[in-house]
């Protein structure tokens, strides 16, 4: 696969658009369909892709299984966190209202890094999976 | 008929689920059984979002001049529950890998026969 | 369309193609979600299902090799089975209310509030996100948790960071 020019040259047009579409259904996922979930598997399918055809060890330049890893608790950590923050300022576990002025501000900005947390997660959790899977030796 | 017409997704799940269970149960190959555990999840899936459909309904958006929607309460649910349900088969598939790497084989009967002779 | 895929995976001896056409069930049962409009989980399921799952068999196939299907000599125990469970379920389908009919029990719960008030509470047009994850951030963070823990078993699982495979159990 990888001595495929067609496959290459195809590749270098789509993951740039696959990754820029995955940004898009991140953050606009409060106004039509999308979120996290989404956003995470269509970049990791992205990263997959090119890892695919220029092999890991390049892929591995661009996002390394450890900073994956890191990664993918940070996300969970910024989910948690945007929970305990609504302890500190007030409010319950997951509580939003009390994270800025507003109410509905409050759960604009809990939704977004709520999202973002899971984004984060489920994307470099699919990338390392599939590295687990390819850096497999028999 | 119209029990038939009438159900006709749940019908549907049905079928599904069954032919799911048929190849968990009747297959021996590993990652044969896992695409079944996968058919036999889609099954339920096809089963709450069809239970959610409203008719006359649209995609749960809030729009102008839209007002039946259909229910969101499924879709947060199963939108979750795809996410994990590839985590979990991923989980399934290292276990696989790890069996092929100790029997030298991925099929269940074959597995059986080489526990007996080592025993 | 789907019964028919289904139906093929289950007589598909060669497991290569088995596993694409479980990539085609999924794009499939992405369309089914559509018409049903669940929007959200069509796109999920087109994005995990035909892509990340399949990539993901093919990867472990990679590394477990060609392997056609055995054929299980007796039949009878799992027909039994599905039999069994199929007709429990036909008998208790009689009880679900009609496809699509407005006054179903599902449709008079939580569902009514997270409709009509989500808008004032939340802000946000799109109502599954809200639900994800507002009403159900509880919910949505155990999610997250079971995907992370797949990844640390996967990890654990594959010995990737022990190097060589020798010391293997």
């Amino acid at each position: 696969m990888r001595k495929n020019p067609i496959l290459r040259e195809t590749s270098h047009l789509l993951i740039p658009a696959i990754l820029l579409f995955a940004l898009y259904v991140q953050f606009h996922g409060d106004y039509g369909p999308g979120g996290g979930f989404q956003a995470g598997v269509i970049f990791a399918s992205g990263v997959i892709l090119y890892a695919l055809l220029h092999g890991i060890k390049k892929a591995e330049k661009v996002i390394s299984l450890t900073l994956a890893k890191t990664l993918a608790a940070i996300g969970l950590l910024l989910y948690a966190g945007i929970g305990v923050l609504g302890i500190f300022l007030g409010g319950n576990f997951l509580d939003y209202n009390v994270l800025a002025h507003d109410p509905t501000h409050g759960q604009h900005w809990g939704i977004f890094f709520i999202e973002l947390g899971v984004g984060i997660t489920v994307a470099t959790v699919m990338i390392s999976i599939f590295y687990a899977f390819a850096k497999f030796k028999k | 008929m119209s029990i038939f017409f009438d159900l006709y997704a749940y019908w549907v799940s049905i079928l599904l689920m069954l032919a799911g269970l048929y190849i968990v149960i009747d297959h021996t190959n590993l990652f044969k059984k896992l695409i079944g555990v996968n058919i036999f999840q889609t099954s339920v899936f096809i089963f709450f979002i069809s239970m959610g459909k409203v008719d006359g309904g649209t995609a749960p958006i809030l729009e102008e001049g839209y007002r039946v929607f259909s229910n969101p309460l499924p879709h947060v649910l199963i939108l979750t529950a795809i996410v994990v349900s590839i985590a979990t088969t991923a989980v399934g598939l290292a276990l696989v890998v790890n069996i092929n790497q100790r029997f030298k084989s991925i099929d269940e009967q074959e597995i059986e026969k080489l526990e007996l002779e080592e025993e | 369309m789907l019964a028919i895929t289904a139906i093929a995976i289950i007589v598909m001896r060669n497991i290569l193609s088995v596993i694409m056409l479980g990539g085609i069930y999924s794009l499939v049962s992405a369309t089914l979600f559509v018409a049903l409009d669940a929007v959200d989980v069509a796109f999920t399921e087109a994005a995990v299902g035909a892509g990340i799952s399949t990539v993901l068999f093919l990867s472990a196939f990679a590394v477990t090799g060609q392997h056609y299907a055995l054929e299980r000599k007796n039949h009878n125990v799992a027909i039994i089975a599905v039999l069994t469970t199929g007709a429990a379920l036909v008998y208790s389908i009689s009880d679900m209310p009609v496809f699509g009919d407005p006054a179903a029990p599902i449709h008079n719960h939580v569902a009514p509030r997270y409709i009509e008030q989500s808008a004032e509470e939340i802000g946000i047009p799109n109502i599954v996100t809200s639900v994800l994850a507002s009403y159900r951030g509880f919910d949505t963070l155990g999610e997250v948790t079971v995907v992370f823990t797949a990844l640390v078993a996967v990890l654990l699982l594959l010995g990737v960071n022990r190097g060589s495979r020798k010391d293997k159990p």
